[in-house]
């Protein structure tokens, strides 16, 4: 019997089976491809970690330098208070296996953490990173926020004070090109250098994005980007609402209170 | 009376001298697509892509490696499935197959060349909507055997290829001075004001120059020069 390949019956049959098998090779090659690319995307949260403390370096050194320079991994709840404190060399899910994954900071996803609206406050965990260099003392904080088109993300080194920025570090997924994309750009990060984010009353201020230009002398602002008002707008955005979190930490650990 | 007739069709199928694998018709398949009938300068299909990502001549030889991959696997896959392919549903098909290596394609890219992988972007996944592969698929392989088909995807994905490279290589040495992120304009000519050229990055010079290689392409084949 011959087929009738434009019957419906067979139009059907041969559907099916096409999606059965697109999604059983789609599947196997996610799966076997997945150890090559978590290792990458650790190389490169190290690659940024290491670049907001100023420390350059190529993805094949990242996990080198990075065990070199971060001296511990803080994870913070929403009080600001410390719950865990790993140090030593990040371990990777895939061969070391689940124990003592959860517990580093490293290794937590502030991304996902951020989109799951359902979250309660009390589970949400802020990692901190405390790295050493030249003999002084930085704190790396994971940012993450909203851009125009989708999610946005960086890294803010601060120095020893905790008040002063040291380094800055951001990034996007689908921002517009030449706009709002220009936020991983130096010229966009470098002015954040030497900024404060507690006034001299010691009141969180946070870091202002400011359209139309910051003033040289602001010590709490930066240019924004001329037709990415919103990617702008969302840097400054995601500055306060990460940075809120660390504030009793960073009260309790250093002199800001007192001043 | 059948029997005999279905003998003497055999008969004549196995007689049909088979066709070498490089005859002149299947060296036409590789090499009409490089000029006469080039995807980019005569057909004008993929040239989203070709402005897009030839700032660095990097980005351009990975972006046609994967066009290539990905023509050759869905011209393969459609011409060995062609005389089973439902026609009402032949477009979903195509987009499927297409689809599907373009993800593989992608994965690929992040597990082996993570760094190429995020300069190119959105431009993998839209792979799927270069004009080039499915109009292959559907003009070509859905009509011939499997080895013509990939003869006229690695035919076409070199057309492609070779006008992007081309592309890639003016806009990079004069837009940034460097040729696969070597830098090959010394920085003593900067000293006697020579400038690279910032215009080069932006969008626009990348249709001026595939316009001038149109140009010189028609000024040498002037069979392509339409009548009026």
């Amino acid at each position: 019997m011959a087929i009738n390949k434009e019957s419906q019956g067979f139009t059907f049959l041969f559907s099916v089976i096409m999606v059965v098998i697109v999604a059983t090779v789609l599947s196997l090659a996610a799966l076997g491809l997945k150890g090559p690319q978590e290792e990458n995307m650790k190389q490169e949260k190290m690659q940024n970690i290491l670049g907001s403390i100023q420390v350059e370096s190529t993805r094949e050194e990242a996990g080198a330098k990075f065990d070199q320079y971060i001296t511990k991994r803080l994870t913070l709840n929403v009080k600001g208070e410390v719950t865990s404190e790993v140090a030593g060399p990040v371990k990777s899910l895939s061969t070391d296996g689940k124990e003592g994954f959860e517990s580093d900071a490293f290794n937590i996803d502030v991304k996902k953490q951020y989109r799951d609206k359902t979250m309660s406050d009390d589970e949400r965990k802020y990692p901190l990173f405390v790295c050493e260099k030249d003999g002084a003392t930085y704190y790396v904080v994971p940012l993450v926020g909203t851009g125009l088109w989708g999610p946005i993300w960086g890294f803010l080194a601060l120095e020893s004070d905790m008040n002063t920025v040291y380094g800055a570090t951001f990034d996007h997924k689908t921002e517009t090109p030449g706009l709002g994309a220009e936020i991983n750009q130096g010229w966009f990060e470098s002015p954040f250098v030497g900024d404060q984010i507690f006034d001299e009353n010691g009141t969180f201020v946070s870091i202002d994005v400011v359209k139309g230009g910051a003033a040289p002398e602001d010590k709490h602002g930066v240019d924004a980007i001329t037709g990415g008002t919103i990617t702008s707008n969302g840097v400054s955005n995601m500055l306060e609402n990460t940075l809120k979190v660390y504030v009793p930490y960073f009260k309790k650990n250093s002199d800001i209170a007192a001043i | 009376m059948s029997t005999e007739v279905k003998a003497a069709a055999a008969e004549v199928a196995v007689k049909e001298p088979s066709e070498p694998l490089f005859s002149k018709k299947n060296k036409r398949l590789l090499t009409d697509p490089l000029n006469d009938s080039n995807p980019i300068t005569v057909q004008v299909l993929g040239i989203c892509s070709a402005l897009a990502i030839t700032v660095q001549v990097k980005q351009a030889v990975v972006m046609s490696l994967s066009v290539l991959a990905v023509m050759i696997g869905g011209n393969l896959i459609i011409s060995l499935i062609r005389n089973i392919i439902p026609s009402r549903i032949r477009i979903i098909v195509q987009l499927v197959v297409v689809a599907s290596l373009v993800i593989l394609v992608d994965q690929v890219l992040k597990a082996y060349v993570y760094d190429v992988s995020k300069a190119l972007s959105v431009f993998v996944g839209l792979i799927i909507t270069n004009c080039i592969i499915m109009g292959r698929l559907e003009a070509f392989a859905l009509a011939n055997k499997p080895w013509p088909s990939i003869l006229d995807a690695i035919g076409n994905a070199a057309g492609y290829g070779w006008i992007l490279i081309a592309v890639a290589v003016v806009r990079e040495l004069f837009g940034s001075g460097t040729l696969m992120g070597f830098t090959i304009i010394p920085e003593s000519v900067f000293g006697f004001g020579y400038m690279n050229n910032n215009m080069m990055i932006l969008p626009p010079m990348a249709l001026i120059t595939v316009g001038i290689i149109i140009w010189i392409q028609r000024s040498k084949n002037t069979a392509l020069i339409e009548e009026n």
